[in-house]
Parts: structure tokens; sequence; C-alpha cells
């Protein structure tokens, strides 16, 4: 019984969900590592030539390492994170009904940090939290991304969805004037992918360093000449879950490597 | 209504702002942050007829500065969309038409509309606005109220497009 209505919330939230217009057909969706130049592409897939996975084998450290008023480590809980963290990523951000908010990977993390090890919060962009959040997201490598859009999440799709079709900055432009009507055409030297968050954290040959998908937001921004959100800003989180919905089923590349 | 003969009525508001700023004892600010509200004020006051902007907005433009605001990464940065067969170019985006031509295909009156505002010819553009201030959401605070170029700027850019024929 219990299971019935479980499946049946399920596939009506799927429905919900679907009855949303789609600009980019799911067939035609394509990872941003399609469009990079075969070298990085190969970086990107060589466990040991990509220097994101410096990130992820740190992350393997601070998932075992007990810290915290508890003196527990995410292990004491979880175990081994093949197996318990294995498509967590896919379906982040998601809204989180008891802390009543929607939570992304990173936060995610530091809501089991604050709450059940007695450690403070990382902070957003420090290299432990991108080290753990790339540890984690890395246990979900090539499962679909499958986004929840329902409830409470419903409102920060909404509003994600509205951010990423309006024109701003000086510039005044949209997201999907560059990743919707542009896509596959060239930015100067640079091609402009459909613009998905599957590979984040990645490392940026830019950055010289991994960084999380609000940092590549923010160089968007920064791009059209926008006042930039905080990394971890609402408006982050809403177009990171809109993101998510919009690329449904792409595989998670994590770490990705990126221009 | 443009240009150098800016109405009074933006010349006084712009003093009344470097007297407010003087008498908070903030010159170097004032001097500074003035500036741009004469540019803003002026950004607004574009007489488009027709499909171009027959007015220039400044003093005449120099053909040899608008090709080298053409290709500079900033403020101009056309190339970004814009091919355009000049062996300065490296390097070129293609989101737009070529610029090659534009000179035998637009007037000055035309090509100044394009650089100034091309949303007033097609509101779906993506052409960003050069010469434009208001209607604009979120603009990060070091460029608000700027429009892109300045009057002799966009002067400049206009004598170079009509040379490409
Ligand atoms: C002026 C063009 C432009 C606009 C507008 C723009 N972007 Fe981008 N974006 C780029 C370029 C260029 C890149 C780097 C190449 C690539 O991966 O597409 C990029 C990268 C990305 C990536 C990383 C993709 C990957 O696989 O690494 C995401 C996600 C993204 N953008 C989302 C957005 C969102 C959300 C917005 C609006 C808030 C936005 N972009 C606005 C040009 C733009
Ligand atoms: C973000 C992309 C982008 C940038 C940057 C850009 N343009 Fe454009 N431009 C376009 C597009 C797209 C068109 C085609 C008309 C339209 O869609 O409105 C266009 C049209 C034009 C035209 C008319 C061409 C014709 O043959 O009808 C001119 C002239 C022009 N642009 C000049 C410039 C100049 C000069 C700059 C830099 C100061 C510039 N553009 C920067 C995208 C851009």
């Amino acid at each position: 019984m219990m299971l019935m209505a479980a499946a049946f919330l399920l596939g009506a939230a799927a429905c919900l969900a679907q009855a949303q217009q789609r600009n980019i057909a799911l067939p035609e969706l394509r990872s941003g590592s399609t469009y990079m130049s075969p070298d990085i592409k190969a970086m990107q897939d060589d466990t040991f030539a990509n220097p994101a996975m410096l990130w992820v084998e740190k992350g393997a450290k601070l998932w075992n390492a007990a810290t915290g008023a508890s003196a527990q480590a995410c292990a004491s809980c979880h175990k081994d994170a093949a197996a318990s963290m294995k498509g967590v990523a896919a379906r982040h951000p998601a809204f989180d009904n008891k802390a009543g908010k929607l939570l992304n990977l990173e936060g995610r993390i530091n809501q089991c940090r604050t709450a059940r090890q007695g450690a403070p919060a990382l902070a957003y962009e420090s290299e432990e939290l991108l080290a753990l959040t790339a540890y984690v997201a890395h246990q979900s490598r090539g499962l679909p991304l499958n986004v929840a859009i329902h409830d409470g999440a419903r409102p920060h799709f909404e509003r994600g969805q509205v951010l990423y079709q309006r024109r701003m900055g000086q510039m005044n432009l949209a997201c999907m004037h560059c990743h919707e009507w542009n896509a596959g055409k060239r930015l100067l030297a640079e091609p402009i992918s459909q613009g998905h968050g599957n590979a984040y954290p990645a490392y940026r040959l830019e950055w010289q360093a991994a960084g999380s998908l609000h940092r590549r937001l923010r160089a968007c921004y920064f791009g059209v000449r926008a006042e930039m959100p905080l990394p971890g800003a609402q408006d982050l989180l809403d177009l990171e879950l809109y993101l998510g919905w919009r690329g449904q089923a792409l595989l998670v590349e994590t770490p990705g490597v990126r221009r | 209504m443009s240009g150098p003969n800016a109405p009074t009525g933006n010349r006084f508001s712009l003093h009344k702002r470097v007297l407010q700023r003087l008498l908070q004892r903030q010159l170097l600010a004032a001097i500074w942050c003035a500036m741009p509200y004469t540019v803003a004020a002026q950004a607004a006051e574009i007489a488009v007829l027709g499909d171009g902007i027959a007015q220039p907005l400044a003093e005449p433009g120099d053909a040899r500065r608008g090709r080298a605001l053409l290709l500079s990464r900033d403020p101009a940065n056309c190339v970004l969309c814009h091919g355009l067969n000049d062996p300065a170019v490296r390097f070129s985006g293609n989101l737009a038409p070529p610029l090659d031509g534009a000179g035998s295909r637009l007037t000055a009156a035309q090509l100044r509309l394009r650089v100034a505002d091309s949303s007033r010819l097609n509101p779906d553009t993506i052409m960003p606005a050069y010469f434009k201030t208001e209607g604009l959401r979120e603009v990060a605070s070091s460029y608000r109220g700027k429009p892109v170029l300045t009057p002799q700027q966009v002067e400049d850019l206009v004598v170079y497009l009509s040379t490409l024929r």
C-alpha cells in the first residue's frame, strides 16, 4: 500500500515536471564535455590526468576524518560512500521538508556537519567543501540527473526558470540567449555549450583550480556585466534546480575538466 | 538633442549633484561619480527616425579610433560575436553576421542606431545596446547608469563601419 502510494506520488511528480515545456528536447541534450576539444575531454576521462581528482582524493580523506563535537566522520554514519552516496548528486538540489528549504549538495553536506557532526558549516568555495562535494558527487558519475520538482521545490523551480529566461546586466542577455539560442556557436574562440551543471565541481584551466557550479554561474553573470550573487545565494540555488531539471537524464561527470 | 548640446536641465542637475557632494567634502568622488550622469542623461535622448539616428551623437568620428575600438576586448568587444575580415582579427565569434560590407549595406544613420540600440529594431536581438541605460536590470554596480560606449566612441565606430565596403 505504502509502496503504491509512493509510486503514485513519484509518477505524479514526474508528470508535473514533464508538463513544463522543454526548450531543448530530451534527445537533443548534450553535455558540456561534448563541446570541448578532444584533449580536454581526454583529460576529464582519464582519472590520472584529471586535475580535479586531487579534490576528490582530498574529499575521501575528509569523509573518513572524525570532526566536530560528535567526533564522528561522515563515514561513521554513511559508511562506504561508493554505496551510500551513489545517486545522491543526481537528485540534488532537493527540497528538504524538515528544513523547509532547497538544499544543493554543498548545503546538504553542511547540514550534516552542523546538525549531526556538531561541526561548523564549511564556507562556500572553501577547499574542504569543494573536496567533499567533488568526492560525494563523484560517486554518482555515470548516473542520470534526476531532480524532483514537487511540493516545496516547485516555487524554486519556477523562480529558476524566470531567472534563466530573463535578460540582465549591461549586456542585457539571458542564460537562454547563449545556451539555447546559440549553443554550438562560438563566442570569440569559445564554443558555447547548452550550459549544464552535470560536471561540477569541475576543474577549469582558467581558474587553475576546481570550482563549484555557482562559481561557474558567477562567471556567466560577470560576462554579461550583471551584479553577481554570492556563491550559495538563493538565486543560484534556484537556477541550479532549474538546470538539473533542464538537463534531466544527462549523466553526472563530476569531476569535469573545462577551459 | 544630444551630444555636446546636452540640454541645460541635465547640466543643472549635474551641477547640483556636484554641489551636494562638495558639501559632503568628497571632491574627488564627486568629479568621478558625476561623469556617468551626463553620459547617462544623453543616452536617453537619442532621436530615432525611421530605422536610423540621423543626428550625430558627438563630434565627427575618427575611423582609426573606431577600428581600434572594434577590435578591443574592452569596452566594445564586437568580435565576441561578429566576424570581420581583418588581419588583426585572429579569433571572432559567429553569433552574429560578419561586419564585412556593413558600410555598403547601411547608411551612417542606420549604423548609428544599430550600435546605439539594436533592440529598437529587433526586440529579441542579442546584440547589446551600446548607448542605452534604461530598461536594464541587475547591472553590476560599476556599470550602472552608464552606457557601454561614450557618444564619441559611437561616432568613431559609425565612421569606421562606414568604411567597410
Ligand atoms: C553571453 C553568453 C552567456 C550567457 C548570457 C550565459 N552564459 Fe553560461 N556560459 C557561457 C560560456 C561561453 C560558457 C563556457 C563554455 C560552455 O561550457 O558553454 C558558459 C558556461 C556555462 C555553464 C557550464 C557548462 C559546462 O558544461 O561546464 C553553465 C552551467 C552555464 N554557463 C549556465 C549559465 C546560466 C545559468 C546563465 C544565466 C545566469 C548563463 N550561463 C549565461 C556563455 C554565457
Ligand atoms: C552578443 C552579440 C553581439 C555583440 C557583442 C555585438 N553584436 Fe552587432 N549584432 C549582433 C546580432 C545577432 C546582429 C543581427 C541583427 C539582430 O539580431 O538584431 C547584429 C547586427 C549588427 C549590425 C547590423 C549588421 C547588418 O548587416 O545588418 C551592425 C552594424 C553591428 N551589429 C555592429 C556591432 C558593433 C560595432 C559591435 C560592437 C560595438 C557589435 N555589433 C557587437 C550581435 C552582437
